[in-house]
């Protein structure tokens, strides 16, 4: 953020090179396509000039090698292109297995975080270099955008459902953080920035602060709270089903189909049960649409994911 | 050669009075009614881009307030693209010229031809009266639950006022569509026309497919904002990311409304100032049609970082890439049109030389965004805003004033002054790329676009960016006022001032009403200068 040239942004992740592969790679590309129509242009206009008033050009009409040849090589360059940006955008797109995963709630006008270990933070995120971290996301009233330009990546956060965004950081530094999607009077004031530590600063800011226990404990404490516990038991003998093991598992509805408990599945489940009812329980969970905020959400989200991972092997 | 006077009678004189105006059916004054108000558009929505502009002078906010920026960009996109560059060159160079150029005495339905005048003011009256009463800040693009359910400025009355202009723009497309089909001169077969109609005849069909369905949207936008039916804000268990698809379901294709017709201009253009014929002419005719079939296809490339299945943002990348090889293959071939030519540099291939270097950028920069990888990064930046305004402004505006500057003399009778109009030529061209190049390199920086105040590290750029729109309003002027004085003092045209081919010039300058005393026979291929070269011009 401090040594920013003038007309390059600086690169902090590991995609951030490859993206900037593509884009220089592009720039040629244009300065060859415009250099040949502007240089042919000029040409011409020199050469071929009216030189009489009754002047008239040769009526060539036509060629149909010149225009298959002109078809052809833009297409076969704007494939390579294709290919070439989208075996990036798998990359930005799919997180590796091992992440560290953060939580982010835009809402006008800033950013709130949430560490797996407790930490939150508003319009300030930290993070450790060199280490996979996955943002999931969601709003609490309108589109924004999670943009970090020396990360090279962005992703919108929207109301009602979550988006998740990844990186590695590199370099460890100060960066930009912009709400890239227009959300109303102070969008230009969503702003804040990322703080990418050597990893063990980072454990050292992690300890730090006071933190009301972890996120998932956070999400224990509301389990209860809600009393959500009085029905999904952890053995199961509840009047709904455990949440034992659930996250990423199988779930098979009472319609017959069968769905992944994934982020979006849980955070529905909570919001609008009877949309996607387990196969053999009774349309009976209230709706928890407006006694939980979206921070809450996601602390019972990883609530419940943390009993994905104390979970016995079943059998 | 004898000086010409201007016609005794002409489609000018026949009338007088506000009357004569406001109620004629002839296509010719239709366009001239068209001509007057889309200028008074223009010229607001380049105040709005001012104010804008003089705003990021500066890091800090400190010309306008927040929500009053917000407001300039919104309704410099509304008013610029709905009231300005949508119906620019269609419905005023279109308009007057289809009929002549087919040997018609009008478009088949003058009536509704007026009507869609009426309407387009309508609408326009609507969208005024929401600025007046303060405004609108949605941005242009109008995206849910924003503008449904927490802007607290006038979205209701934009909406209604771009909702009623659409159907101007439907009924001047089936307008045309029909005339091509059923007017055309004996011998006027499809492969003997202009490639300006051909242009249109494409562009007419995206604006009958497509303004319906913004229509749809803003209607249904308008349910959830008035009467809270859930339809798109996830509160009312709608589905923001919908509006999106449906918006830009017609919004892209807007753009090659905005685009194909100039793309006919300069077709026109660099075959009369080449002295022969278009080089690949199906090729280019039919790249025309392909442009609107494949336009229709790549609205998703706008949704890249809104949470869409990779897989479909594959498709689309894929079809954004393809919709680029047919305008690629035009720029080709008017370049093609020129080898050999005899170019003769007037100021309208002036205009269609800055076209050819302002479209060729702003085209291949889509390239950057079509690329998925590179487009996670620059969606919503600058870039993108430097982007489109090079195909919009480089290409629409650069199109248009080059019909301008061609056809003028048709219109009025009247030549411009030529010194005037290169050296306009050249501000514009300077001033343009000095507005928008700055951008490309603020966007690839990382600057957000809509942003109010920015940090200080982006004022270099911005300042450049702000000079260079001061430059391009004074670059705009300049043609204004020359137009407006030739129309009165300019020296007299004669009915082919340019001696060029198609059938507007060969009837008087300005034309009859009837466009024509008796109803021409084409015999002839178009742009065929080398017959005109064996009389000896």
């Amino acid at each position: 953020m401090n040594s920013v040239s003038p007309l390059f942004p600086e690169q902090a992740s590991t995609i951030a090179p490859q993206v900037d592969a593509l884009y220089f790679f592009l720039i040629g590309v244009t300065v060859v396509f415009t250099g040949l129509i502007a240089t042919a242009m000029c040409v011409f206009a020199y050469k071929y000039r009216r030189r009489t008033e009754s002047d008239v050009g040769e009526p060539i009409h036509s060629s149909l090698v010149l225009e298959i040849v002109w078809t052809v090589i833009p297409f076969l360059i704007a494939m390579a292109i294709f290919g070439w940006s989208a075996s990036i955008y798998f990359q930005i797109v799919h997180p590796p297995a091992e992440t560290l995963e953060i939580y982010a709630v835009g809402k006008r006008w800033m950013w709130k975080f949430q560490h797996i270990d407790g930490q939150r933070e508003i319009n300030e995120l930290h993070l450790p270099a060199s280490r996979a971290v996955k943002l999931t996301m969601s709003s609490e009233d309108v589109i924004h955008d999670v943009f970090v330009p020396a990360f090279r990546v962005k992703a919108d956060a929207i109301p009602g459902r979550y988006t998740s965004i990844w990186f590695t950081p590199t370099t460890p530094g100060e960066y930009h953080l912009f709400c890239a999607e227009y959300c109303g009077t102070r969008h230009s004031g969503m702003i804040g920035k990322v703080v990418v530590m050597k990893p063990h600063d980072y454990q050292q800011w992690l300890q730090g602060g006071d933190t009301e226990g972890s996120l998932a404990d956070r999400g224990r404490r509301l389990f209860q709270e809600l009393a959500c516990v009085s029905c999904h038991s952890t053995e199961g003998s509840g009047r709904g089903p455990t949440l034992q093991g659930v996250f990423g598992s199988q779930v098979s509805l009472s319609n017959g189909t069968t769905v992944t408990a994934d982020d979006n599945y849980i955070r529905e489940s909570i919001l609008r049960p009877q949309v996607k009812l387990v196969a053999g329980y009774q349309p009976q969970m209230p709706t928890f649409q407006g006694l939980v905020d979206e921070e809450g959400l996601m602390a019972l989200l990883e609530y419940v994911k943390s009993m994905q991972k104390t979970a016995t092997p079943q059998p | 050669m004898t000086t010409p006077a201007i016609p005794e009678l002409n489609y000018l004189n026949t009338a007088y009075g506000t009357r004569s105006w406001l109620l004629t059916k002839d296509h010719k004054r239709i366009a001239l009614l068209y001509l007057v108000s889309a200028t008074v558009f223009f010229g607001l929505g380049g105040v709005f881009a001012a104010l804008v502009r003089f705003e990021l002078a500066t890091p800090a906010g400190d010309l306008l307030s927040p929500d009053t920026y917000n407001k300039m960009f919104t309704m410099h996109g509304v008013v610029m693209v709905f009231f300005f560059l949508i119906p620019a060159i269609p419905a005023i160079i279109g308009n007057f010229l289809i009929p002549i150029m087919l040997g018609a005495k009008d478009l088949a339905f003058p009536r509704i031809n007026l009507l869609s005048w009426y309407i387009y003011i309508i609408g326009g009256v609507f969208t005024l009266y929401a600025i007046v009463v303060g405004g609108v800040d949605t941005g242009w693009t109008f995206y849910t639950p924003y503008s449904s359910a927490a802007s607290n400025t006038n979205v209701l009355a934009t909406g209604v006022g771009i909702f009623i202009t659409g159907f101007s723009s439907i009924l001047t497309g089936l307008n045309f569509i029909v005339t091509i089909h059923r007017m055309r001169a004996p011998g006027l077969t499809w492969f003997r026309l202009p490639l300006f109609v051909w242009a249109h005849y494409a562009t007419s069909l995206i604006q009958i497919l497509g303004t319906p369905v913004v229509a749809v949207t803003i209607l249904m936008l308008a349910a959830e904002r008035a009467f809270g039916i859930g339809i798109f804000d996830p509160a009312r268990g709608g589905d923001p990311v919908l509006f999106q698809h449906l918006f830009w379901f017609y919004s892209h294709p807007a753009v090659y409304i905005m685009i194909l017709p100039a793309m006919g201009v300069i077709s026109e253009v660099v075959a009369c100032f080449s002295r022969k014929p278009v080089f690949g002419y199906s090729f280019v005719a039919f790249s025309s049609l392909a442009i609107a079939a494949f336009g229709f296809l790549v609205w998703a490339h706008h949704m890249f970082v809104s949470g869409i299945s990779p897989y479909a943002a594959l498709v689309f990348s894929f079809l954004s890439f393809a919709v680029a090889i047919p305008s690629a293959v035009k720029m080709f071939n008017w370049t093609a049109t020129m080898y050999k030519g005899a170019l003769w540099l007037q100021s309208p291939l002036i205009y269609a030389f800055g076209f050819f270097g302002l479209f060729t950028i702003g085209g291949l920069t889509g390239l950057f965004l079509a690329s998925l990888g590179t487009d996670v990064h620059m969606h919503d930046t600058y870039f993108v805003v430097a982007h489109f305004h090079y195909i919009m402004v480089g290409g629409t505006l650069m199109g248009y004033l080059a019909a301008m500057h061609f056809w003028w003399p048709k219109i009025t009778g009247r030549m411009y002054p030529e010194g005037w109009a290169k050296f306009a030529a050249l501000i514009v061209f300077v001033g343009f790329n000095l507005t928008f190049f700055p951008q490309f390199l603020l966007g690839y920086l990382g600057m957000p676009r809509r942003y109010h105040v920015y940090p200080p590290e982006f004022q270099v750029l911005n300042v450049l960016s702000t000079a260079g729109a001061t430059i391009l309003a004074v670059g705009y002027a300049i043609p204004l006022i020359y137009f407006i004085w030739s129309a009165k003092y300019g020296k007299v045209a004669g009915p082919n001032p340019w001696n060029a081919t198609g059938l507007e010039w060969t009837t008087q300058s300005p034309p009859l009403t009837e466009n024509f005393i008796e109803t021409p026979v084409v015999t002839d291929e178009p742009y065929n200068y080398a017959r005109l070269g064996a009389h000896g011009g």
